[in-house]
């Protein structure tokens, strides 16, 4: 019976302190801030027709205009393609299609004439184009050493794992290593003006500025101080595939070893099976002359590349480009589309503002 | 519920001066942890139940858990989308093999394997592959969710504790939350079961009316008057009583286990002769503690009649008949049970005479009974309960000597056993428990709560089905039933009531079922009582179900406290699978409130125990009403939005992912850099819908308050239904073909969409990699992921646009800074500079503004035609409410400005206050903490009542 006696009211929780602290007993009451009671001041937006109305109107009323802008200018881009893969047997390239093999030793050639129909007057870029080239493969992407691109000695000397299986040749490392560097795009693209008095003008194709500039400055690097890059690189060999080693690609010092340009285009690998790379640009010399007038071209290629193995093509294009890029019509037909969407949008928007928006707010909520 | 201590059962050998004493050993012998002892010095104990056995071990292992309706079809859709991830990784799998049977896909000349690659099984080859695809996908499962849930579940119950309108000034109570876990499921309530008494009602008895021997007395200013008569007698006479009614108010007096407490401790401890010091106190040091109230209030009533209890030591009880002491020997104490509803003593008087005086339910006492006005009591009794007032049948038995000592040997045999001792007890207190004399009964008014009948009534329009469960007789539930507002005047009230058996029953129901049909207008009220429902429910709980089911209110009394779970169970079990609350305060509710989705304490007289196993806690049952309507609707459409977002979010992010295999010959390339597949969860995305989660409101709280038809809309977990679900996870899938293929397209095959950016250096068209393809594709994903939220949100706080547009800036500032340098351990550089290359091309900022836009017009499209065409009362009462409500503009809400507040002032208020309160609670959290440790070692130990009649139980602690 003992257990029994203790108070009940000790349950309820109502302890109070008894002795001094009694008084001070601090009430549970929550406080009544904005925060605490839910209360905080908002903005409350309702999407109704009559608000987001005007919001479709302008996106249409700007959309169109800039749709059209696009599509013009995306329009007045000239641009000119030339598949010299040689399927074909008529193709001039055939015969050097048929070589399968990546290192024969005769180089060869072949020239492939074209007709400009318009002149280009400001500057041209020319690119290379491949398809079915899956530069994009995961074994690809990853094929690289970034360390050695940037001019690290160890790793000069040691390539990174991913770069297996083409980490080392003859026990020997490879710089640059990787199959990305291995596969470079190595053939080379002359193009001649046939002038209508029948001499062939060669055309000044720029190799430098092809590439971003954080790259060749920062990314890119030749390992060591060393100028001289046959010593810098001493004791790594060329990539299997390569005709020259990094330190002979181009004859310019600036424009040599990691930091050559057509090999930083290539080490950036495409977003998709079908790509063009930068290969040179074209210079607009004075104002007075287009940098390419009308007139019959021939291009002259050294072919050492092989695609056919992967069912790939390879092909030259000449664009010109505008301030919103190169050719790309969609851009311009999606501002179009889109605009002129939101605009019928707007306008069944104000038909339903008018037949439902004073049903919605006479109604009542039916308990 | 029964736990192995309210059985305890044991036997004390004492020897004493040689002699051998054999003493029954009970649950009422038991200290449970923490009890105090008062009353006493000393004591000899022995430790049980301990390690293993102790209570908290017990019921550690029983806790069941519950889960929230949300998160059941959360875990339905993680099991769809484990699906999507499944045949996403094998369709790639078998594509890759697929391509991979020609050699010059496989491995082209400039792409060779290695040796290890091409030697190894193709077995293996094939696992790790379908495994590299499993995780290049696996993003789709948002792990991440089930972190944000749980954060914004704990987070967001701080609003329940902290909102004034569940705080209850006169006891000082704030609402509380003990499970975090159920917050939403208070939106989807469809059945809530409600205790009566305490519940519905104050809990504060106070006597009013009495029967004594046939005739009807009211209480009017302390004393007794008899029905008819006005109260004439002048002040200070003494108020004389017949025989008839003083044996009455003396077994009123008597028959109780009230404890008093005395203000000076020395009261009872003196050793000696404890009755020595009793005479030294005035009635005002005196105060009666007891574990009913209806018995605490009989006693009081009978000391301002004029029969004062006055003293209680173990086995002797004292009374003051005005002014005369009287002591009786306490010989046995027939404790209260649920089966048997009535208590009872036996006692000695001064002159040797023994009496027993028992007091309990009219059905429990009358059958008993031979003498005295059985007649004009029951009719009295059933007119107390038709005022709604609880009613007591009080009787006595003398004992001749010989009776005595035959019930006495038969009572301690029963007590001391040590087999089936219970069946023994109850076979002694029903032998015990006979031949009784009627002496009266007694009315004791309990005052309904504040707003019952308004809480009630919003209830119901919410489409909330009430059920009030009571172990009341059924003429007080059923009158207190219409002072509330649960059954209505214009009710059609159908019985179910004191069916003896099953075909009784059955029948019963039938023709219950059949008037439901014919009368389908008008609404029905059923009444149940206990054991006609144990008749139902065996057999025909179809057919009861059915019943139950159209009617709008059903009152169930006289029920046991396990009966209240077992109906709660057969609800929550039935077909539809119908969410269910549960709401009492007392112990006797605890089954119930365990055993329902949510389960409701009530913190009033009854103590803590409900409290403590309840889900949450509220301090009255007017602010059910606020908790379920404006709470639960919040928590639950911001959790439905939160989890099918974290879908939809998910699926965009990873579905280019699955696209762009198939343009890079299905080589688990991935299309965006690891640190954003990192980052993406955790930090581009994650708070702009934690912040919408805690603080969206689609309805202003006072309109959901005003409008609980507003509940509707959202009860059947109609927010997370297959279609909306559906509906989520298309757009997702859309959204993410537009990112990617409009990035496809508008990059173009030839990655021409590198602009030459004139305005930053002259004539250069560079070349995009498909790094910067990925980062395209990722940055116009997290802006349309972050506007597809910010469209979805109707209450823009100050937080809202902090994270919303500080989630975008600091994706671009992230990226920027992430590729702006040469990283000294990454392994490689994909990223540098590629956003800046990005972000310096004009047509890719036409690029991204175009994709942004065309995701995410088709929705607010659409949002605006079912807004005005098929509008849900929950937009509707949007649109009523802005107009009068003081709404701000988008700007405003930015800064904050209210009111002549400033963002930044309201912010430092905010810090201030926040830094105030640290310091001021360091102290007084210790403190608090060591009150709730008391409270704790106080509460362990506890009597509880079964509110029907006075009650002896033990009952528990359950956690801690």
């Amino acid at each position: 019976m003992m257990a029994t006696s203790y108070s009940a009211k000790d349950e309820d929780g109502h302890i109070t302190v008894s002795g001094p602290g009694a008084g001070t007993l601090r009430s549970k009451k929550p406080e009544n801030t904005a925060f605490k009671q839910q209360r905080l001041p908002a903005w409350q937006p309702i999407l109704t027709a009559g608000t987001v109305l005007p919001a479709f109107f302008i996106i249409g009323l700007i959309f169109i205009p800039i749709g059209i802008g696009l599509y013009v200018t995306s329009n007045n881009i000239k641009e000119f393609e030339i598949d010299y893969t040689g399927v074909d047997m008529s193709s001039p390239c055939f015969n050097c299609s048929q070589n399968y093999s990546w290192n024969s030793t005769r180089p060869c050639t072949c020239t492939i004439p074209f007709y400009l129909e318009t002149p280009y007057e400001s500057n041209v870029f020319m690119y290379y184009g491949l398809s079915n080239f899956y530069q994009n493969h995961r074994r690809y992407v990853k094929s690289r050493d970034d360390s050695q691109l940037n001019g690290d000695v160890g790793s000069l000397q040691k390539p990174s794992k991913e770069c297996e299986p083409y980490a080392y040749h003859e026990n020997r490392p490879v710089a640059p290593c990787g199959a990305i560097a291995n596969s470079m795009f190595n053939d080379t693209l002359e193009l001649f003006y046939n002038n209508p008095n029948g001499t062939k003008l060669q055309i000044p194709l720029t190799s430098t500025g092809i590439a971003w500039w954080t790259d060749k400055h920062v990314k890119f690097r030749n390992p060591g101080n060393d100028p001289n890059l046959t010593a810098a690189f001493q004791g790594t060999t060329k990539p299997v595939n390569w005709r020259r080693p990094v330190y002979e690609l181009d004859s310019d010092p600036e424009n040599n070893g990691f930091i050559n340009e057509d090999f930083i285009v290539w080490m950036r690998t495409a977003a998709l099976p079908t790509f063009r790379k930068l290969y040179r640009i074209i210079q607009k010399k004075n104002s007075m002359v287009p940098t390419l007038p009308r007139g019959n071209y021939t291009l002259e290629v050294v072919y050492n590349y092989p695609v056919r193995r992967f069912e790939g093509r390879k092909r030259v294009i000449l664009s010109t480009i505008s301030w919103m890029g190169g050719k790309n019509p969609f851009l311009g037909i999606a501002y179009m589309t889109v605009g002129s969407v939101c605009f019928l949008l707007g306008v069944v928007l104000l038909i339903i503002h008018h037949k439902y928006g004073n049903r919605n707010n006479s109604a009542d909520i039916s308990n | 519920m029964e736990k192995p201590t309210s059985r305890f059962v044991g036997r004390i050998t004492v020897t004493q001066h040689g002699e051998e004493i054999v003493r029954p050993l009970g649950p009422e012998n038991l200290l449970l942890r923490g009890a105090r002892l008062k009353n006493t010095k000393e004591i000899y104990g022995v430790a049980v139940y301990t390690g293993m056995e102790s209570k908290m071990a017990l019921n550690y292992k029983c806790k069941s858990q519950k889960r929230s309706a949300v998160e059941k079809s959360m875990n339905s859709f993680l099991i769809i989308y484990l699906g999507i991830l499944l045949f996403e990784a094998v369709l790639s799998t078998i594509l890759k093999y697929a391509w991979q049977a020609e050699n010059k896909w496989d491995e082209p000349f400039y792409n060779q394997k290695t040796e290890q690659e091409r030697n190894s099984s193709p077995i293996l080859k094939f696992i790790s592959d379908f495994l590299a695809f499993l995780v290049l996908y696996n993003f789709i499962i948002p792990i991440s969710l089930y972190v944000t849930v749980e954060m914004q579940k704990f987070l967001g119950s701080f609003f329940i504790g902290w909102d004034l309108d569940l705080y209850h000034e006169e006891s000082d109570q704030k609402a509380q939350v003990n499970t975090s876990d159920l917050n939403e499921e208070l939106g989807q309530v469809e059945y809530v079961f409600t205790d009566k008494t305490g519940t519905l009602t104050e809990n504060e008895m106070h006597f009013r009316e009495c029967s004594i021997n046939g005739t009807k007395y009211r209480e009017v200013n302390g004393k007794l008057v008899p029905e008819g008569m006005t109260d004439d007698s002048p002040d200070g006479s003494t108020p004389q009583l017949i025989n008839e009614e003083l044996l009455f108010v003396k077994a009123v007096s008597l028959c109780h286990t009230v404890q008093i407490s005395y203000d000076q401790p020395d009261c009872l401890v003196g050793g000696g002769d404890p009755f020595s010091h009793t005479n030294g106190f005035s009635s005002n040091h005196m105060e009666y503690y007891a574990s009913s109230p209806d018995e605490k209030a009989l006693v009081e009533a009978a000391k301002r009649i004029g029969v004062a209890f006055t003293c209680s030591n173990g086995d002797t009880m004292e009374i003051k008949t005005f002014g005369k002491s009287e002591k009786f020997k306490l010989l046995h104490v027939l404790e209260f049970d649920a089966n048997r509803r009535r208590m009872s003593v036996i006692l000695q008087d001064s002159s040797g005479g023994k009496v027993l005086f028992t007091k309990g339910a009219e059905s429990a006492i009358l059958p008993f009974t031979t003498s005295g006005e059985i007649e004009k009591t029951r009719l009295h009794v059933d007119e107390f309960a038709l005022k709604g007032l609880r009613t007591l049948v009080v009787a006595c038995r003398h004992f001749s000597p010989e009776e005595y000592i035959d019930v006495d040997k038969r009572l301690n045999a029963a007590r001391t056993a040590l087999q089936q001792r219970e069946e023994r007890l109850q076979e002694a207190f029903s032998y015990t428990e006979r031949d009784l004399q009627l002496l009266g009964a007694t009315g004791v008014e309990d005052k309904l709560q504040d707003k019952v009948q308004e809480t009630i009534e919003a209830l119901r329009l919410a489409g909330i089905k009430v059920w009030v469960l009571t172990g009341d007789k059924h003429e007080t539930a059923v009158s207190v039933s219409l002072s509330c507002g649960h059954f209505h005047r214009t009710m059609n009230i159908l019985e179910l009531l004191q069916q003896r058996s099953d075909n009784e029953c059955a029948e019963q129901l039938r023709r219950l079922a059949r008037r439901i049909k014919e009368d389908h207008v008008i609404q029905h009220g059923l009444v149940v009582d206990g054991a006609s429902l144990s008749l139902a429910l065996r057999e025909h709980e179809k057919l009861f179900m059915e019943v139950c089911k159209s009617c709008s209110a059903v009152l169930c009394c006289r029920m046991a406290p396990l009966q209240k779970a077992k109906v709660v169970r057969l609800l929550k079990t039935s077909p539809e699978k119908p969410i269910t609350l549960a709401i009492g305060d007392g112990a006797n509710d605890v089954s119930m409130i365990q055993e329902a989705h949510v389960g409701i304490g009530i913190m009033g007289k009854e103590g803590r125990q409900a409290v403590r196993n309840s889900d949450y806690a509220i301090a009255r049952f007017k602010f059910l009403a606020k908790l379920l309507l404006v709470h639960g609707h919040f928590y639950y459409i911001r959790i439905a939005t939160l989890v099918q977002y974290f879908f939809y979010k998910n699926v965009c992010f990873i579905t280019p992912q699955f696209l762009y295999q198939f343009f890079c010959l299905f080589s688990q390339q991935t299309l965006y850099d690891s640190v954003y597949l990192t980052l993406y969860n955790i930090c581009f995305t994650s708070l702009p819908i934690l912040v919408y989660s805690l603080f969206e409101q689609l309805v202003h709280p006072h309109v959901l308050q005003s409008k609980p038809g507003l509940y509707r809309d959202i009860s059947k977990n109609s927010l997370l239904s297959f279609r909306t679900f559906l509906y989520w996870t298309v757009l997702g899938f859309c959204h993410a073909f537009v990112f990617f293929f409009g990035s496809y397209i508008l990059m173009g095959e030839d990655t021409t969409l590198m602009g030459n950016g004139q305005i930053l250096r002259a004539n250069r068209q560079l070349m995009f990699g498909n790094w910067t393809f990925g980062t395209l594709v990722f940055t116009v994903m997290v802006i349309t992921v972050t506007l597809k939220l910010a469209l979805d949100t109707h209450f823009w706080t100050w937080m809202n646009h902090f994270v919303t547009w500080g989630s975008i800036a600091f994706y671009f500032i992230f990226s920027l800074f992430y590729g702006g340098i040469i990283w000294p351990f990454l392994h490689t550089q994909d990223m540098y500079f590629v956003f800046v290359q990005l972000l310096s091309s004009g047509s890719a900022w036409f690029a991204i503004i175009i994709i942004v836009i065309t995701c995410l017009f088709p929705d607010v499209m659409k949002k605006v035609f079912y807004r005005h065409v098929q509008p849900t009362s929950t937009q509707k009462s949007q649109s009523l409410s802005s107009p009068q409500e003081q709404t701000l503009s988008c700007m405003e809400s930015l800064c904050c400005y209210q009111q002549g507040q400033s963002g930044c002032s309201r912010l430092a208020h905010y810090l201030e206050q926040m830094t105030g309160q640290c310091q001021a609670t360091s102290h007084c959290h210790a403190s608090s903490r060591n009150n709730r440790w008391e409270g704790h070692r106080r509460q362990t130990m506890r009597i509880k009542s079964n509110k029907a009649s006075p009650p002896h139980r033990c009952s528990l602690d359950y956690r801690l």
